[in-house]
């Protein structure tokens, strides 16, 4: 045993058959794939911030485009773009929806996901995952058709189009979503985190109380987050139900006007290039980078949980 | 051996009531879309024939059917499936078979999610400034369909993800041992295996894509086109565009059209996605690992 083994040489070492170019062009392909959603979310911004540089530089004034309520964008001689009161509608419809929808969401994630079992479970999971595919276009014309008559004879009001039907609605639609991601984050704290606090006598609701939720408590926040930003980013219901004027609300019985749906009901009649139409591109910036914020914050904190 | 306790029945009783509690949202959370269902049903089935789905709309469309936003729809989408459907799927085998955990990958995990969250109607603009306009496809299906594939481009990615990374790494191991190429492997033992799921999430997008509006509305979707697109650089009715339009941009329209037009598009969303769940179901029940 005075010589090594030789090393054992593959007989396709030295030659690469087709195999290996093919698999190296699919390795490229996909990674292609791969970064295409980087690519995609830079072209985003990129290409909004280009058709919205023109008014940037020559009209944009930080103090009036947000601090000011007067959007007037298509007036001749004076035209005015402060955009306070579509902040305004905005996060009071997107406020009124998580009121409704927070409660609503937490308690079916926590009735799936903790009480309901077997068949039951599965169709209750089934029916909400059918509310969360409802388009909005079809919300919005429920807030339309249904809630409008409904509000104005249940309230004894002239309009029905305000933020209580707009926020009502978005809760409706943004509540099945947060109910499944946050009974995601219930199914991910470990079963044996329950069996030990039963093992001690603890009761179904003492263990969820004291044991499932505050370990899901970042999973949770992560939903509610995802929620907001759903609502913060919602078009076409909010361009139907909340009645469309611009208005900073005094009271839920007001009409509003949302960013996302000026950008919606604007962008048609102006003309490429025009201040006009920059300035609606400056507000898809802001939403841009809002709803970035948003998803970012969220994205930290159940990354968090999963370290911890 | 164990008494009940006074305390013990207390506790009990705290339970029962917050189990109800929680039943009793759960179902105010499904009763309003019950109830939004059957209205809609109630008062635009009515309307539903073969003649309001396969005519034109005539009359300022407050009279007519709904074909050529139903064709319109089936052309936007199927554009769109072409164009998501393979990125969304390279982007799901790089993401489960290739990734290493680094920061690359994070970061195009987190481009996902937020091309998931980034608002429709930004959507829209970007579609406006880079298809519309920039590669100068005009308002046409290619640069609508363009921009909801983008859009939907998530959930193609997401499920098709899950559905790779379902399948055991013993299979891949053993094929390797064979001497097979990454390649081979991913295309005769990692792909077969999760084709299904993959087209779990395809139909899945489908439903998505049929429903959105707003990304459509500029970039190649009309109003009012009584005829039928000939090539993908046509413009063409949507059935969700045309259910904003009857709905509040004509006046005079009969009371039951909107609610009809209203009925067909859920219809469609609801069905796909419940042959989406009921095929999931169905290959829960019939995976053999």
């Amino acid at each position: 045993m005075d010589k090594p083994f030789p090393a054992i040489q593959h007989p396709n070492a030295n030659n690469r058959g087709a195999d290996w170019y093919v698999d190296k062009l699919m390795q490229a392909l996909v990674f292609i794939g791969g970064i295409s959603a980087i690519i995609f979310i830079v072209g985003i911004f990129v290409f909004i911030t280009k058709e919205g540089l023109g008014f940037i530089t020559d009209r944009f004034d930080f103090m009036e485009f947000f601090t000011t309520e007067y959007w007037f964008p298509s007036d001749e001689d004076d035209p005015e773009f402060g955009i306070l009161a579509l902040i305004a509608g905005t996060a009071s419809v997107t406020g009124l929806a998580m009121i409704v929808a927070i409660p609503f969401a937490l308690g079916a994630a926590i009735y799936i996901g903790e009480f309901a079992t077997g068949k039951k479970r599965e169709y209750l999971k089934v029916l909400v995952e059918l509310l969360a595919a409802i388009p909005s276009v079809v919300w919005g014309f429920i807030g339309l058709s249904i809630m409008n008559p409904l509000i104005i004879k249940t309230f004894d009001v002239p309009v029905g189009l305000n933020v209580l039907n707009a926020g009502v609605i978005l809760g409706l639609m943004a509540a099945p979503i947060m109910a499944s991601i946050a009974e995601d984050a219930l199914k991910a704290v470990p079963d044996s985190y329950r069996e030990a606090a039963e093992a001690m006598g603890a009761t179904r609701w003492q263990v969820i109380t004291r044991v499932v939720l505050p370990a899901a408590r970042n999973g949770l926040l992560g939903a509610v987050l995802l929620g907001v930003g759903r609502g913060f980013g919602e078009t076409m219901a909010v361009l139907m139900a909340t009645g469309h004027s611009v208005n900073i609300p005094g009271s839920i019985f007001d009409s509003v006007r949302a960013l996302t749906a000026t950008i919606a009901a604007e962008l048609g009649e102006t003309a490429v290039g025009s201040e006009h139409y920059g300035a609606l591109f400056t507000i898809g910036i802001f939403l841009f980078i809002i709803t970035f914020l948003i998803n970012l914050t969220a994205d930290l904190i159940v990354k968090g949980i999963k370290k911890g | 051996m164990f008494s009940t306790t006074q305390l013990n029945e207390r506790n009990q009783r705290t339970q029962g009531l917050f189990r109800l509690l929680f039943l009793m949202m759960t179902w105010l959370l499904i009763l309003p879309v019950l109830i939004i269902v059957s209205t809609l049903i109630y008062k635009g089935g009515s309307i539903i024939s073969a003649d309001f789905l396969f005519t034109v709309p005539t009359d300022g469309m407050t009279a007519g059917g709904i074909f050529p936003a139903l064709f319109g729809t089936v052309w936007l989408v199927g554009v769109a499936l072409l164009a998501s459907v393979p990125i969304g799927i390279a982007a799901a085998i790089y993401l489960s078979e290739y990734a290493p955990d680094n920061w690359l990958t994070r970061v195009i995990n987190l481009a996902i999610i937020n091309l998931a969250g980034v608002p429709s109607i930004v959507h829209a603009l970007f579609g406006v400034g880079a298809f519309v306009i920039f590669f100068k496809f005009g308002t046409s299906i290619l640069a609508a369909s363009l921009t909801l594939a983008i859009m939907t481009l998530p959930v193609v990615i997401v499920a098709s993800r899950e559905s790779l990374q379902a399948v055991p790494h013993a299979f891949r191991e053993a094929c390797w041992n064979m001497g097979a190429t990454r390649w081979q492997t991913i295309r005769r033992v990692v792909l077969p295996n999760a084709v299904s799921g993959i087209l779990t999430g395809v139909i899945l997008e489908v439903s998505r894509t049929t429903g959105e509006t707003a990304p459509i509305m500029f970039t190649g979707a009309a109003f009012y086109l009584p005829f039928l697109p000939e090539s993908v650089f046509d413009q063409t009715m949507a059935l969700s565009l045309h259910l904003f339009v009857v709905s509040t941009q004509v006046p005079n329209v009969p009371e039951a059209l909107p609610y009809g037009v209203a009925l067909v598009l859920i219809a469609m969303v609801l069905i796909m996605n419940s042959i989406s769940i009921a095929f999931r179901m169905y290959l829960r029940g019939k995976k053999k690992w």
